[in-house]
């Protein structure tokens, strides 16, 4: 048990009113985390691997239509439905907010799937193949999950606990947007920002208290640590 | 209501071990192809182990599929045993005797059946399921008691472990019988298991406390296990149609009520098959059906309540939920199909005599009761996954594949077998709770009348 004081609090800020639904960060969260390509098949099945996924909504009747874009990912809620139903602590709270996955420990329960009210948990259904041509893609510094476990996003656990040896070894503490996870650092429109919620300075705790600032099923109380920024609708009637 | 048939022991004998004795010659062939069915389904499920579970209709969000509803299904038969044995017990009633083993025997392999399908079939992991039995292995992981599937393997193994010491302390005097009516190898193996017996004074003593010590001591892990498998589901705050506190009770007593139809559906074909017209009489159809009556009605309550305290929040997925139940093909139909089978029809015909009477007829609603209820849990699991919460574009459905309802129907033809390998080595009626019954029975002058009656020492 440790007794000392997290130093940091992980969270993100997405801001709708930059995202255009363009899915880059769907992408470089596949190839960063070694999730397997999702084809046509898997999303027919409904068993598509997208740690962050970009949900589509239809506002308005037709012709005045309009399509709006969430990009959801795991909210690494500080109270996480998800955590106290696994038998075997496979998924359990850091002190950094980080709500982890340990997949050694996981048995395919599935229970915390069905206990995530943003579904953005996912289960290996078969043993993950990739082609031939993307043998030499996967990332080393992430596991290749085998069949039968759960799995979700990490925040870039791997980004983050790289960036804190590098700091540690020049002798500084972490900087502020030094290093982001693979989504946000290919966000074209930087609607997507990471970093630590308990330096006041950091980037993403001066944006979460915008005032178009909500969080994803708030009145749950899971207290998620992605803060969302309302979109801006410039017609409306003020 | 007691009717009387006189039987010397004698005859007890000769009829309720014929199976054991000399076999009927149908044994033989059905068991066999029973064997093959199950053997199939163990090559579906060595199929699922070497695919994963994609070969699963499951996706995202349902995770749960008809593993979990059959598991619940199988949990709510095994309530049949403690529930005829222990509480008629304990109360007394004289029609329970023949039914007591067959009910026990329901429980103890119902709860073998539904230990596989969270244990061996359902996990992505099976052969690590044993992490989270509540022992600190190596890995010096304990597991986590806050959650309700540690709670789960507890319960069952403790309820299976008593109803299975329940019924080997009913099966004691009767393997001395066979014991005394074997020789060879058959002779060796029933005297290993009469433990002795020698029907002393003392030995009987110890048989009759025993038996209502167990019954007293599983009525509370009766009521515990459901409740627990329904905490599976309640303690699950973020599926609408779960999360509910009224659980509990719903499952225990429609578990009830499943498992005593199970009963009533056994003992029609144990009539049936080994023609023990004078001990399955159409009285105890009779006392059956009465008894199922009130559990339906109690049942109904639960159902009702369970139901108007979802909608009275008017919470929108919780709603839209119960819309899609009641209201969206093929969900509707099923809807329909669960609340005439497991309900309507039985409580309108139970009420008549006649029907109860009617071995036939009492089989045939048994088994649209169990249909009724197995159908009420896929209503429960499947849809309350598919309306979990207001982001309505990861809402989902789901279409169960050959190898989960190869899985499901199996489960079925396994407790058909273990039951009639059972019926091979023991006797499925207690013989020595009939004779018992018999040399109790009396007749009390009530004004003009004699009607039956029990003597019975207090």
């Amino acid at each position: 048990m440790t007794t000392e004081r997290p130093r940091h609090k992980w969270g993100m800020v997405v801001d709708i009113d930059r995202c255009t639904g363009c899915e880059a960060c769907v992408v470089a969260c596949e190839s960063e985390n070694n999730e397997p390509i999702s084809e046509e098949g898997h999303f027919l099945q409904r068993r598509a691997m997208e740690w962050i996924h970009v949900q589509r909504y239809w506002e308005g009747e037709f012709p005045e239509v309009k399509a709006r874009f969430i990009p959801v990912l795991c909210q690494h809620c500080e109270n996480a439905p998800c955590e106290p139903v696994c038998p075997v602590y496979a998924t359990y709270h850091n002190n950094e907010g980080l709500n982890v996955q340990v997949y050694n420990r996981c048995v395919g329960t599935r229970y915390c799937a069905n206990n995530c009210p943003y579904q953005v948990r996912f289960f290996n259904h078969w043993e993950p193949v990739w082609p031939e041509s993307l043998r030499n893609q996967l990332n080393s510094d992430v596991t290749v999950r085998s069949r039968g476990i759960m799995e979700k996003c990490t925040f870039c656990v791997q980004r983050i606990r790289r960036a804190e040896r590098q700091a540690a070894q020049d002798g500084r503490e972490l900087k502020d947007m030094e290093f982001q996870p693979a989504c946000a650092q290919a966000c074209p429109t930087s609607a997507l920002v990471f970093g630590d919620l308990n330096n006041q300075d950091s980037k993403v705790s001066r944006m979460a208290k915008d005032q178009r600032h909500y969080k994803l099923l708030e009145e749950l109380g899971t207290g998620p640590n992605v803060i969302y920024l309302k979109k801006v609708d410039v017609n409306a009637h003020a | 209501m007691q009717e009387r048939v006189e039987l010397s022991h004698r005859q007890i004998n000769q009829e309720l071990l014929a199976a054991n004795l000399k076999g009927p010659r149908w044994w033989w062939l059905l068991v066999p192809a029973l064997v093959l069915v199950v053997m199939g389904a163990a090559s579906a499920a060595g199929y699922m182990y070497n695919r994963g579970l994609g070969v699963t209709g499951l996706n995202r969000p349902i995770f749960w599929g008809i593993f979990i509803v059959n598991f619940v299904f199988w949990i709510g038969i095994s309530h049949a045993g403690v529930m005829l044995s222990a509480i008629l017990r304990l109360s007394h009633a004289e029609w329970r005797r023949p039914a007591t083993r067959a009910a026990e025997l329901l429980t103890v392999f119902s709860l073998m059946t539904a230990a596989m399908f969270p244990g061996i079939i359902h996990p992505g992991r099976p052969w690590r399921i044993y992490w989270t039995f509540p022992f600190d292995f190596s890995r010096g992981i304990w597991p986590d008691v806050r959650s309700a599937l540690i709670w789960d393997p507890s319960a069952i193994f403790t309820y299976l472990t008593g109803s299975t010491l329940f019924v080997i302390i009913a099966l004691i005097p009767d393997m001395a019988v066979l014991r005394d009516r074997t020789t060879g190898v058959k002779h060796v193996i029933y005297r290993f298991l009469s433990l002795g017996w020698r029907g002393t004074p003392r030995q009987w003593k110890l048989q009759i406390v025993a038996g209502i010590l167990l019954s007293a001591l599983l009525l509370p892990v009766f009521v515990s296990v459901h409740s627990i498998v329904s905490w599976d589901f309640g303690m699950a705050v973020s599926v609408e149609g779960w999360h509910a506190t009224i659980f509990a009770p719903y499952f225990v007593i429609g578990a009830v009520l499943s498992g005593v139809a199970a009963v009533v559906t056994m003992m029609a074909l144990m009539r049936w098959a080994f023609h023990w017209e004078h001990y399955i009489r159409p009285e105890h159809f009779d006392a059956l059906g009465r008894l199922l009556i009130a559990i339906a009605l109690g049942w109904f309550f639960f159902f009702s309540l369970e139901f108007m305290f979802g909608l009275y929040s008017l919470e929108g997925p919780e709603v839209s939920l119960r819309q899609m139940q009641m209201f969206q093909m093929p969900w509707g139909a099923l809807f329909i199909t669960f609340i005439t089978t497991a309900f309507f029809i039985p409580i309108t015909l139970w009420q008549f005599k006649r029907v109860r009477r009617n071995i036939l007829l009492m089989f045939l609603i048994s088994i649209l009761v169990n249909i009724g209820m197995w159908l009420e849990r896929f209503l429960i699991v499947v849809p309350g996954l598919m309306r979990k919460q207001p982001l309505t574009f990861v809402w989902g459905g789901y279409t169960p594949s050959p190898v989960e309802i190869t899985l499901v129907v199996a489960s079925f033809i396994f407790v058909a077998l273990m039951v009639l390998l059972f019926a091979k080595v023991f006797p499925l009626i207690p013989l020595f709770d009939i004779k018992e019954g018999q040399v109790l029975k009396d007749e009390v002058q009530v004004g003009r009348v004699r009607v039956p009656a029990v003597m019975r020492e207090e």
